[in-house]
C-alpha cells in the first residue's frame, strides 16, 4: 500500500498531531451550562441539609464548647499549680494534689466531649453527604434529555463522587475547624483577662497576619483552582480512554494518546506543585509570628515579672497560650485549601440540583389510567438546535390496536418522532396526544407505563439476565420473564448461558452479542406490558429468519395493543396496518399497504420494484416519488 | 472483620495476587506494597533527601523551643529568687531572640519539608498515572470485558490519591514523629529520668492502639472502596442508560437501587468514623494523662527542691509540642492503611500481563499480497469451558480484491471472527495467517495497521466530527478526511451543519442518528485504507440506498484489499466471492450467492424472507440487482 504512506506526512518526534485531543472538548461549555440558574448561597443551601440533624448538632456544639473550655483550662490549671502550689511562701503539696485531681477531672471531661463531638459530627457528615448525593442524583432523574445529551456522564459523575467526596474531607475535619475557632476566641478572652496589657501586646501580631493573608489569598485561590481544574481534565481524559479503549487499540492510537495525556498530566503536575508552594508559604510566616509573640511575652512579660507586675505563672500560661493560639491558625491555614475546595465543590453540587427541569409535570397533571393506547401528532415541529427543525409539521394518528410503521432514510427523523411520544423532549409547535391527552398534561410516570419502548441502541445494566428483562416491572414473575424471552426468541440462547437466566451480564451486556442484547431489550419491553409498544429498529441486528419467528410469536402476545415500528427492512414493516413514509422530517406518504399500492405513489414503486428494503431505491426514484406525492396532495 | 462484613466474592477473586483472604484484606502483601511505594520515592533521591533532612531539622528547632521557654522562665524566676536584675533582663532578651530564631527556622524548614514531601508525592503520582494509562491501553479486550470501567477509573483516580499521600502524610510524618519523640526522649530523660519516662508514658499505648487500628482500617478501606465502586456503578449506568430509565418510567426503581447501595456504604462509613474517633480520642486522652502525671509528680519534685520550675515548664512545653502530632497520629495510621490498600489495588492493574501481546522478537508485518487465511480456527471466551466454544473449525481464505460475506443468527460468532483478525482476542485453536505469517508472530501494531474493523457498536469520542474521522491518523491531510467522508456518504450531511466538521458529536455520538453514527465509524476506518477491511454489521442502521452508494464509492478501495462484510441484509452480501453461513460457531453453509440459492438451505430461507414479500410479483431480486455495482470481481 504505497499510496498510503505517500499521503502521510511523517511527524517529527515530540510533535503533536493537529487533529487529536484526549478527553472531552466540551469543558468550556460546562460553566455556561450550569452557571446560569445558580444562586450562589452555598453555605445557606448547605444548612438546609443540616436541618434534619438539628438536635444532634446542638449536642455536638455543646460538646465542642465543653471541649474547648477544657482545652483552655489546662494551662490555667498549670498556672495555678505553679503560682499557688509551687511558688510563693508556702509550697503547698496538698493544693498540688487537689489540682492534680482537678486535672484528672478536666481531662476526663475533655475525653468525653472530644468523643462526643467527633462521633456526632463525623456521623452527621456522612449522612449529609449521602443526602446531598441523593438529592443530586434524584434531580438528575428528572432533568430533560436535552440537558443530558449535552452533558457527559463522566462530568456528572465527577460532581456526584469527586465533589461530594471533597466535601467529605471538609466536613470530617470541620469539627476541628469549629473547635479551633472557638479555641481561638477562648484564648483571646483568657489572655485579656489574665493581663490586659500584655494580652493586647501579644495579640498585636495578629493584624500582620491578616494583611499577609489578604495579599496571599487571591493568588493562592487561583493556584488551587487551577490545580483542581487540571486534575479533572486529566481524569476526564483517563475516563475517556478507558471507555473507548477498544477503538483506541483497534486504531493503534496508543502512542498519540499517551503523548497527549502526558501533556495533560504534566500540566497537572505543574499546577499542583505551584499550589503546594502557595499552601506552604504561609507556614514560616505563621511560625515567625508565633516566635514574635513568644518573644514579646518573654521580654515584656519577663520585665513585668521582674518589676513584680506579673505572676510568673501567668507568664508561663501566656507562653502556653501563645503556642496553642497559633495551632488553630496554623491548622486553619492548612484547612483553607480543604475548605476552599469544599466551597467550590458545594457550588458544583448545588449547580446540579439547580438545573432547571425543562420537561416537568404540571401541577395539575393527570395520571393516564386507561389501557387503551392511541397516539396522535398534530402539526408537530421539533428540533434539537434552534433554527434547525428536524420534524416539520408532522401529523398522524395511530388508533388503539393499530400498528403503524415509520420508514425513511437515515437521519430523516424517525427516532426523533418516537422520542416525542414519550416526551423525552419538548416540542416547538403543535401537539402530541397519547390516549386522548396532550403529553404535557399527564404525569411522566403514567406516560412511562402507557408506552414501552425498544430503543435503537440496546442498553443493558450490570446484573443478571433475569433482572435485566424484568427491570422496573418488579411484580413480573419468572414465568412472565420467560414468556417474553420465548416470544422474542431469546430463551434458547439464555438457557445455554453458563447460569441461564441468572448469568451476570458484563457492563452494558458486553458478554452478549449485539443481536442478543437487542433481544433482551426487546423482551424487557414486552414484560413492561404497556398498551403502546414502540420498536425502533428492534430487529436491525437480527437475521430475517429469527425476525419472522419473533413476529409470529408476538402476533398473539401483542393482540389489542397499539404499536409503532421503525425499520429499514420492508419485510419487517409490510404487515403493519399503516405505513408512514418520512423524509427530511416531513411525511411524504401515508396509508395502509394496499392503499399505498393502489395510489401508485412512492411505496407502490418500492413494492413493485420489490427491493429487499425500502432504501434500495436509487436517489432519483425517491426524488421522483416525492415530487409525485407533492403533486398528489 | 472479614466475618463481620462478609467479604464479597469479587474481592476474594481479585484481579491478581492481591485477593482478600479471611485473615488479611490483601493476602498479606501489605509490606510488599508499602515497600514498593517507598522504592518508587527513591527515584527522586534529592527531593526525598531534602524532605527527610528538613523534617529532622524542623523537628530539632521545634524541640529547642521548650528549652528556651524553660530558660526564660528560670531567668524570671531566678531573679525572684534573688538574682541580679540586669543579668536577668539580658538573659530574657537572649532567650527571646533564640525563641524568635528557632520559631522562624522551624517554620522555614517545615515549609521545605512539606513542599518537598508533597512534590515527591506528586511526582510519583504523575509517573504512576502515566504507567497506569499506558497499561490500560495495553491490556486486552478480555480484561475490559471482565472489569467494569467505573472500577478502573476509581483505581486510576482514588487509589492513586492514596498512593500519592503515602510519602508525605505517612512516611515523612513518621520521621517527624520519630525524631520528635526520639530526641525529645533523650533530652528529657537525660534532664530528669522520672519525669522523662512519665512524659513519654503514653507512647507505648498509642503505638499499640495504632497497630490495632491499622488492620481494622485496612479492611475498612478495602470494603469502602468496593462499596463506593458499586455505588458509582449504579449511578454511572443510570446516567449512561438514561433513555431506558425514562422510557420505562423507572426512576423509582433506580432510586431504590441507589438507596440500597448508598445505605450499605453509609453503614460502613459509620463504622469507619467509629474506629477513627475511638482511636484518636483515646490517644489524646492517654497523652493528657501523661501530662497530668508530669504536672503532679513534677510539682512534688519542685516542692521537694529536686528540680526547678523552669524544668517543669520545659517538660510541659515539650508535651504541648506533641499535642498536634498526637492528633495527627490517627491520620498517619490511616494514611498507612490507605496506602497499603490503594497501592495494592493500583499495582494489581499495573502488574497484569496483557493476554494478547507481542511475542519476543516479533517482526513487523509487511503486506506483500495481503492474503488472509483462517485455518481451522477455534475460539472460546473462557478457558474453563472448552465445551462451549464460540467458534470451531472456521477455515476460509480471502485474496486481495475478494469479498467474504458472513451471515448467521444472533450470537452465532460473526463478530467474534471479526475480532480475531486484529488479535483483539487470540485463537484457542488453529491459526490465522496473513501472507502466510501467523498473526501471532508479528507485532500487534503492524497487524492492526493492516486490519481495519468497523465495529458493530462503534464508540465515538466526545470531540468534533473531524477529530473523530481522523482518529486513526490525526496527521491526515484535509483531503483524505473529506474523501473518507464522501465515500461514507457523510460529507453532504456535514456540509449542511452550521459548524461543519467542527461540530461536536456529543457523548458516544448522541447528537447523531443511528445511521449517521455508523457512517462516521465507517469513514474513520476507510480513511486508513487498511489491507484488510472488516465491516461488522455496520450498515444495519443505514438505509440500503445510502449503503449502496457507500459500496459504489469504495469500489476502488475494495479492489486492492480483502473485504469482509458481516450483514443481515443479503443485498449487501450477494456479490461476495464467498458467503459463510455461521451457526453456533460453525460454518454450516458456504459458497457464492447463486450456489447457496441453488442448494436451497438456510441461506435460501433468509433470501426468500427478504425478497419474496409473500405475494408473487414475478420480479426477482437478482434482476433488480442488475444495475448495481459489483465489487470485488
Ligand atoms: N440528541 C440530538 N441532538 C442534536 N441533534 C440530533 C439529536 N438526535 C438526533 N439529531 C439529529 O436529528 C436528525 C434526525 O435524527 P433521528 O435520530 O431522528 O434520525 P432517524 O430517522 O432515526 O435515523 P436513523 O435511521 O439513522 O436512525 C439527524 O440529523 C440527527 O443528526
Ligand atoms: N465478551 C464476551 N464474553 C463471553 N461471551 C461472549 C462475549 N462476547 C460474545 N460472547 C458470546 O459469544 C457468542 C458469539 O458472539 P458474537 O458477538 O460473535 O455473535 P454475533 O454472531 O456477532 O451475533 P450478532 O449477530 O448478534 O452480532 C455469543 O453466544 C455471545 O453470547
Ligand atoms: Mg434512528
Ligand atoms: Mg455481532
Amino acid at each position: 500500500m504505497a499510496s498510503l504512506d505517500a499521503t502521510k506526512t511523517a511527524p517529527a518526534p515530540g510533535e503533536r498531531p493537529p487533529r487529536a485531543v484526549v478527553g472531552s472538548q466540551i469543558s468550556h461549555f460546562e460553566e455556561e451550562m450550569f452557571g446560569r440558574a445558580f444562586d450562589g448561597r452555598v453555605i445557606r443551601r448547605f444548612l438546609t441539609f443540616l436541618r434534619p440533624h438539628r438536635a444532634a448538632m446542638a449536642v455536638a456544639i455543646a460538646c465542642v464548647l465543653v471541649f474547648t473550655a477544657t482545652q483552655v483550662s489546662i494551662p490555667l490549671l498549670i498556672r495555678s499549680a505553679i503560682d499557688h502550689a509551687l511558688l510563693g511562701e508556702s509550697q503547698d503539696s496538698a493544693l498540688l494534689h487537689v489540682l492534680a485531681l482537678g486535672f484528672a477531672a478536666v481531662i476526663a471531661v475533655n475525653y468525653a466531649a472530644n468523643f462526643g463531638q467527633e462521633m456526632i459530627v463525623g456521623r452527621i457528615a456522612e449522612r449529609v453527604l449521602i443526602a446531598l448525593r441523593r438529592g443530586m442524583f434524584e434531580h438528575l432523574q428528572h432533568v430533560s434529555l436535552s440537558f443530558m445529551d449535552r452533558t457527559e456522564v463522566g462530568r456528572l459523575m465527577s460532581r456526584l463522587q469527586g465533589d461530594v467526596n471533597a466535601m467529605q474531607e471538609f466536613l470530617e475535619t470541620s469539627v476541628f475547624a469549629i473547635g479551633d475557632f472557638v479555641l481561638l476566641v477562648g484564648i483571646v478572652v483568657v489572655l485579656l483577662i489574665l493581663d490586659f496589657d500584655l494580652g493586647l501586646l501579644t495579640l498585636s501580631v495578629v493584624p500582620v497576619l491578616l494583611v499577609v493573608r489578604i495579599v496571599w489569598l487571591p493568588r493562592a485561590r487561583e493556584a488551587f483552582l487551577r490545580a483542581r481544574e487540571t486534575n479533572s481534565i486529566a481524569n476526564g481524559a483517563l475516563a475517556e480512554s478507558i471507555h473507548g479503549v477498544r477503538t483506541v487499540q483497534g486504531m493503534i492510537r496508543e502512542r498519540v494518546n499517551y503523548d497527549l495525556y502526558d501533556d495533560l498530566a504534566g500540566n497537572n503536575l505543574r499546577a499542583h506543585l505551584r499550589a503546594t508552594k502557595f499552601a506552604q508559604v504561609m507556614v514560616p510566616i505563621v511560625d515567625l509570628l508565633t516566635g514574635s509573640a513568644m518573644a514579646i511575652v518573654v521580654v515584656v512579660g519577663g520585665a513585668m515579672v521582674l518589676d513584680d507586675a506579673l505572676d510568673l505563672g501567668v507568664m508561663v500560661a501566656f507562653l502556653f497560650y501563645v503556642q496553642r493560639f497559633f495551632d488553630p491558625i496554623r491548622s486553619l491555614t492548612m484547612q483553607y485549601r480543604v475548605m476552599q475546595r469544599a466551597m467550590a465543590s458545594g457550588h458544583r453540587a448545588f449547580e446540579v440540583m439547580d438545573v432547571p427541569l425543562e420537561v416537568d409535570d404540571k401541577p395539575d397533571a393527570v395520571s393516564l389510567e386507561t389501557r387503551e393506547g392511541s397516539i396522535e401528532f398534530r402539526d408537530v415541529t421539533f428540533g434539537y438546535v434552534p433554527g434547525q427543525p428536524v420534524l416539520k409539521n408532522v401529523s398522524f394518528r395511530v388508533a388503539p390496536g393499530e400498528t403503524v410503521a415509520l420508514v425513511g432514510p437515515t437521519g430523516s427523523g424517525k427516532t426523533s418522532t418516537i422520542s416525542l411520544v414519550h416526551r423525552f423532549y419538548e416540542i416547538w409547535d403543535g401537539q402530541v396526544i397519547v390516549s386522548g391527552h396532550d403529553v404535557r398534561d399527564v404525569t411522566q410516570a403514567s406516560l412511562g407505563h402507557m408506552v414501552s419502548m425498544v430503543l435503537q441502541e440496546p442498553f443493558l445494566f450490570t446484573g443478571t439476565v433475569f433482572e435485566n428483562i424484568r427491570y422496573s416491572t418488579t411484580q413480573a414473575t419468572r414465568e412472565d420473564v420467560e414468556r417474553a424471552a420465548r416470544a422474542v426468541g431469546a430463551h434458547d440462547f439464555i438457557v445455554k448461558l453458563a447460569d441461564g437466566y441468572e448469568t451476570e451480564l458484563d457492563q452494558r451486556g458486553g458478554n452478549l452479542s449485539l443481536g442478543q442484547r437487542q433481544l433482551v431489550s426487546f423482551a424487557r419491553a414486552i414484560v413492561a406490558d404497556a398498551p403502546i409498544l414502540v420498536l425502533d429498529e428492534a430487529t436491525a441486528n437480527i437475521d430475517s429468519y429469527s425476525e419472522m419467528l419473533i413476529q409470529n410469536a408476538l402476533a398473539t402476545l401483542l393482540k389489542g395493543r397499539t404499536g409503532m415500528v421503525i425499520a429499514h427492512r420492508l419485510a419487517t414493516v409490510r404487515n403493519a396496518d399503516r405505513i408512514i413514509v418520512l423524509q427530511d422530517g416531513e411525511i411524504i406518504e401515508t396509508g395502509t399497504h394496499t392503499e399505498l399500492l393502489a395510489r401508485g405513489g412512492l411505496y407502490a414503486h418500492l413494492y413493485s420494484l420489490n427491493y429487499a428494503s425500502f432504501d434500495d431505491i436509487p436517489d432519483a426514484l425517491i426524488r421522483k416519488a416525492a415530487s409525485q406525492a407533492a403533486i398528489a396532495t | 472483620m472479614a466475618a463481620r462484613y462478609g467479604v464479597p466474592d469479587r474481592l476474594r477473586r481479585g484481579l491478581g495476587p492481591f485477593a482478600a483472604t479471611d485473615d488479611d484484606p490483601r493476602g498479606g502483601v501489605e509490606f510488599t506494597v508499602l515497600l514498593r511505594i517507598a522504592r518508587l520515592t527513591l527515584r527522586y533521591p534529592w527531593q526525598v533527601l531534602i524532605a527527610v533532612g528538613t523534617t529532622v531539622i524542623a523537628a530539632f528547632f521545634q524541640l529547642m523551643i521548650p528549652q528556651f521557654l524553660g530558660d526564660a522562665v528560670d531567668h524570671a524566676h531566678g531573679f525572684l529568687a534573688g538574682g541580679a536584675e540586669a543579668d536577668a533582663r539580658a538573659a530574657l532578651l537572649t532567650a527571646a531572640g533564640f525563641l524568635l530564631g528557632a520559631s522562624a527556622l522551624r517554620g522555614l524548614f517545615t515549609m521545605l519539608h512539606n513542599y518537598f514531601g508533597d512534590s515527591v508525592g506528586h511526582c510519583i503520582a504523575n509517573r504512576l498515572r502515566m504507567d497506569f494509562y499506558r497499561q490500560l491501553q495495553r491490556l486486552s479486550f478480555s480484561f475490559f470485558d471482565r472489569v467494569h470501567t467505573g472500577e478502573l477509573i476509581a483505581r486510576g483516580m482514588l487509589d492513586l490519591e492514596g498512593v500519592r499521600m503515602f510519602f508525605n502524610t505517612a512516611l515523612v510524618r513518621l520521621v517527624l514523629l520519630a525524631t520528635l519523640i526520639g530526641t525529645g526522649s533523650y533530652l528529657l530523660i537525660s534532664a530528669d529520668l522520672v519525669l522523662g519516662l512519665l512524659s513519654l508514658s503514653f507512647v507505648p499505648f498509642v503505638a499499640w492502639r495504632s497497630s490495632v487500628a491499622r488492620l481494622k482500617l485496612r479492611w475498612m478501606w478495602l470494603l469502602l472502596q468496593d462499596r463506593m465502586a458499586m455505588l458509582t456503578q449504579v449511578m454511572e449506568e443510570n446516567l449512561g442508560g438514561i433513555r431506558v430509565v425514562r422510557a420505562f418510567a423507572a426512576q423509582p426503581h433506580e432510586m431504590r437501587k441507589f438507596d440500597e447501595s448508598s445505605l450499605k456504604a453509609l453503614a460502613l462509613a459509620y463504622d469507619r468514623v467509629g474506629i477513627r474517633v475511638r482511636n484518636t480520642t483515646v490517644m489524646t486522652f492517654a497523652y493528657f494523662v501523661a501530662m497530668g502525671l508530669v504536672l503532679w509528680v513534677g510539682g512534688l519534685r519542685v516542692i521537694g527542691g529536686e528540680i526547678t520550675v523552669g524544668t517543669l515548664a520545659e517538660f510541659l512545653a515539650f508535651m504541648t509540642i506533641l499535642q498536634m502530632p498526637v492528633r495527627q497520629l490517627g491520620m498517619m495510621v490511616n494514611a498507612f492503611a490507605r496506602a497499603s490498600i490503594c497501592g495494592g489495588r493500583f499495582f494489581e492493574v499495573l502488574d497484569l500481563e496483557p493476554r494478547v501481546r507481542d511475542r519476543p522478537g516479533a517482526e513487523e508485518l509487511v503486506i506483500r499480497n495481503g492474503v488472509l487465511r483462517f485455518e481451522d480456527v477455534d475460539f472460546a471466551f473462557t478457558e474453563d469451558d472448552g465445551a462451549h466454544k464460540a467458534l470451531s473449525g472456521i477455515s476460509f481464505e480471502a485474496r486481495p480484491g475478494q469479498t467474504i460475506g458472513i451471515v448467521g443468527p444472533p450470537g452465532s460468532g460473526k463478530s467474534t471472527i471479526a475480532h480475531l483478525i486484529p488479535r483483539f482476542y487470540d485463537v484457542t485453536g488453529g491459526r490465522i495467517t496473513i501472507d502466510g505469517h501467523d498473526i501471532r508472530a508479528v507485532t500487534l501494531a503492524s497487524l492492526r495497521r493492516a486490519v481495519g474493523v468497523v465495529q458493530q457498536d462503534s464508540f465515538l469520542f466526545t470531540a468534533s466530527i473531524e477529530n473523530n474521522v481522523a482518529y486513526g491518523d490525526p496527521w491526515a491531510v484535509d483531503e483524505r478526511i473529506a474523501r473518507a467522508n464522501r465515500d461514507a456518504q457523510l460529507h453532504e450531511y456535514v456540509g449542511r451543519l452550521p459548524m461543519g466538521y467542527q461540530t461536536l458529536v456529543g457523548e458516544r455520538g448522541v447528537s447523531l442518528s443511528g445511521g449517521q453514527r455508523q457512517r462516521l465509524s465507517i469513514a474513520r476506518s476507510i480513511m486508513l485504507e487498511p489491507a484488510i477491511l472488516v465491516f461488522d454489521d455496520s450498515t444495519a442502521a443505514i438505509d440500503a440506498a445510502t449503503e449502496q452508494r457507500i459500496r459504489a464509492s469504495i469500489k476502488d478501495l475494495a479492489a486492492k484489499r480483502v473485504t469482509i462484510v458481516i450483514s443481515h441484509r443479503l443485498s449487501s452480501l450477494m456479490h461476495a466471492d464467498e458467503i459463510l453461513f455461521i451457526e453456533e460457531g460453525r460454518i454450516v453453509e458456504r459458497g457464492r450467492h447463486d450456489e447457496l440459492i441453488a442448494a436451497g438451505g438456510r441461506y435460501k430461507d433468509l433470501y426468500d424472507l427478504q425478497i419474496l414479500p409473500g405475494e408473487d410479483t414475478g420480479i426477482r431480486f437478482a434482476d433488480a440487482g442488475g444495475d448495481k455495482p459489483t465489487e470485488g470481481a
